[in-house]
């Protein structure tokens, strides 16, 4: 049993597609990978407009009446019936969790719970809400798969791991202390930066011990603290969302 | 945002001092899943299990707690109500006083770091001795405990081993076997010049009036075979159900703690000497410790008085690894003490505490009896900025956080200030959020377009 488990099936192919603001305004590739491996899967993408952000910074940073207005903007972008796909975990976990404890004692929880009921972290839609279990194309790489740290409990991990291991070519490499957090904890990297970096090296050690040609992960976030991380100590790493892992890899279909 | 002083602290550790805290939690969070889910189909099951028992028991408390008081009286036991520290420092020395006692042999208990025991009791002229091997080397060394369980896990053995030298235990050896040996001699005759021993108790059963203590060293069992007056300090929440109870309870606590199947030592104890039984003490005096339970008990997060104090969130918590529990600023440290400390010193006393964690969720999934640390943190955080928002306090930081939620509320302007900054680069410095993540990592190159814009010209 999952906490994503006893959810409403996913019916037609219909998908509201959730940036999240870092992909839109800093990733863009992952989002665009992202729509590529949806409309492979012969999802009808729509992109509401009005889309920000899920709330989380101010929801973290203890700020709930700043954070329930995002929200809310969220809940009336996001209408309609049709599952809310992301491509981070840690956005679905703001709209599963987060927004429901923040929002226990307001008069419009039930409208915040039932976006969180259609929304879908992205592996954990194609695997557990599309029944896809495997992935075509090719990809010659070594992949470390780092599992973040908002995706406990859930499908994700396990369904990106999956999708990932069935690619020709790739060969995913187990890091050490795989349940160990990077350090991310976003307003956490800037507010104890020190602790922050600690816990960010013993992931990077963790993930050269084992000479990955790629690290993924499902969350921006993580992948921005390391990647930063390793080019101010000069070390070569690589860092993908799966979502580029498998549009590449049907790009290389024979 | 500033660098929170936890964070400052943390930064200063020694390099031994992080090796000992990282090596000896990593290994007892690794052993003890081992255990669990090698002998347990299902040890979740058993988490669930254990966290309703006691969120009964917590729900129950007024009735549980007058029902124990007379099974413990009908069992011979003399039973006091301590409402503070202060209170149950008094209620110990005037136990001593009145028998003239001197010396005190100590078993590990965290409720006397809590009320700082040791140190009211010298003031008044009476030995505390800490018999607990980690214990011991604490006192040994005017240091403080840095875990729960494992109180010298800051330690190394060569730290020991000139301590002891230091100390007059004996010229430098650093051999476990011999550290352990070197305090069990100067301890032994220790325990027959005490005048009274004293205990915590992991549970007390309130069907029966049993008292369970639990030690990996047998040094509890000595304090009570040797004095004449046995003094438990129990936190009042500390109460099981039923004797069955303890079937589950032992089991996990053992395996949760110091991932063991059991604990060495289980005792249990269920009077004072009673006539015709060859030894044991012949007082014995619990002494139940609120000192801000209550308080817990009447916010919304009472189920924290759950917790059976085994450290399995510290050994966990990749925080605690990084900085060790002196980076925190009370006896209960990693993630427990983070949402204890502000429940009982209140959530302004140390206000960046909830914030100190990436809110990675890897405690809740340890603990024991299920406590949803993460969700206590969070609420805890909101409580902050409440109290913060009474006080006026960190204005700046609230201005940002309205800033932010007009931006995002406002699709257009999060559009133009995306556009603004891709066109500008990342700014630079070395003050605020930007400062701080630049104090440790680089920015990834900025794209010349956001999502929308490719999303438009499809």
């Amino acid at each position: 049993m999952t906490l994503t488990s006893g959810r409403a099936p996913v019916t037609g192919k219909r998908v509201q597609l959730m940036a999240t603001c870092l992909c839109d305004a800093f990733h863009d590739d992952v989002a665009a990978a992202t729509v590529e491996v949806l409309e492979h899967l012969g999802c009808e993408v729509a992109f509401p407009e009005g889309q920000t952000c899920c709330g989380q910074p101010a929801f973290n940073g203890g700020d709930w009446d700043s954070s329930r207005r995002v929200v809310r903007h969220t809940v009336r972008t996001f209408s309609g019936d049709d599952p809310v796909v992301v491509p981070s975990g840690s956005c679905a976990a703001m709209l599963f969790h987060g927004a429901a404890l923040e929002f226990e004692h307001e008069p419009d929880l039930g409208a915040v719970q039932g976006l969180g009921r259609r929304t879908w972290e992205l592996g954990d839609y194609i695997v557990n809400g599309l029944g896809v279990r495997s992935w075509p194309g090719r990809l010659d790489a070594a992949i470390a798969l780092h599992r973040s740290c908002h995706t406990r409990g859930t499908g994700s991990s396990e369904a990106v791991a999956l999708l990932l291991a069935s690619i020709d070519g790739v060969r995913l490499v187990e890091i050490g202390e795989a349940e160990q957090c990077c350090g991310f904890g976003g307003t956490f990297s800037v507010g104890f930066p020190h602790i922050s970096a600690a816990m960010g090296d013993l992931k990077l050690d963790h993930v050269r011990a084992v000479r990955p040609d790629l690290l993924v992960s499902g969350d921006t976030g993580c992948l921005m603290h390391l990647s930063g991380l390793a080019a101010r100590e000069g070390i070569k790493l690589r860092t993908m969302h799966f979502a580029q892992v498998l549009r590449d890899a049907l790009r290389k279909r024979g | 945002m500033r660098t929170q002083p936890i964070d400052q602290v943390a930064a200063g550790l020694p390099a031994e001092t992080k090796t000992a805290v990282y090596e000896g939690s990593k290994i007892g969070h690794e052993k003890r899943t081992k255990l669990l889910f090698d002998h347990y189909g299902d040890p979740n099951r058993l988490r669930t299990l254990a966290g309703e028992i006691k969120q009964h028991v917590v729900e129950n408390l007024d009735t549980y707690l007058p029902a124990v008081e007379a099974r413990l009286v009908a069992n011979g036991a003399k039973v006091h109500w301590a409402a503070t520290a202060e209170a149950a420092c008094e209620a110990v020395y005037s136990i001593l006083k009145a028998r003239g006692a001197k010396k005190l042999v100590k078993a590990k208990t965290m409720v006397s770091e809590e009320i700082e025991l040791a140190d009211y009791l010298e003031k008044r002229g009476i030995e505390a001795l800490e018999t607990d091997l980690g214990e011991f080397i604490v006192q040994l060394d005017h240091d403080h405990p840095s875990h729960i369980i494992k109180p010298i896990i800051h330690k190394n053995r060569r730290q020991i081993a000139e301590l002891f030298e230091k100390s007059g235990l004996g010229a430098y050896d650093d051999e476990p076997g011999m550290i352990t040996q070197r305090a069990r001699q100067f301890l032994r005759h220790k325990y027959l010049e005490a005048d009274a021993g004293l205990t915590g108790a992991n549970f007390v059963v309130a069907e029966s009036g049993r008292l369970v203590i639990v030690t990996n060293e047998g040094n509890s069992r000595f304090c009570l075979a040797a004095t004449r007056c046995h003094i438990a300090l129990v936190g009042i929440e500390k109460i099981l159900p039923r004797d069955r109870d303890l079937a589950l309870f032992l089991n996990l606590l053992a395996r949760s703690g110091t991932a063991q199947q059991l604990t060495v030592y289980n005792e249990f104890i269920l009077g004072p000497r009673a006539a015709g039984q060859p030894d044991g003490p012949d007082e014995m005096h619990v002494i139940f410790v609120d000192n801000g339970r209550t308080d817990v008990l009447a916010s919304d997060c009472r189920e924290i008085l759950r917790c059976i104090r085994c450290g399995a969130c510290l050994n966990t918590c990749p925080v605690y690894r990084k900085i060790g529990g002196h980076s925190f600023p009370w006896v209960y440290s990693g993630p427990i003490g983070a949402i204890l400390t502000p429940q009982f010193m209140g959530v302004q006393h140390e206000p960046a505490l909830p914030f100190a964690s990436s809110l990675c969720g890897a405690c809740g999934e340890v603990c024991p009896v299920k406590i949803d640390i993460p969700k206590i943190l969070l609420e805890l955080r909101s409580d902050v900025k409440k109290a913060d928002a009474r006080e006026h306090k960190n204005r700046l930081e609230k201005l940002g956080f309205r800033a932010f939620a007009w931006m995002m509320t406002h699709p257009r302007i999060f559009e133009m200030a995306g556009r603004i900054g891709r066109s500008m680069g990342w700014p630079s410095g070395n003050k605020g959020p930007m400062g701080a993540w630049l104090s440790e990592r680089d920015l990834p190159p900025l794209p010349a377009h956001s999502f929308r814009d490719l999303w438009r010209r499809r």
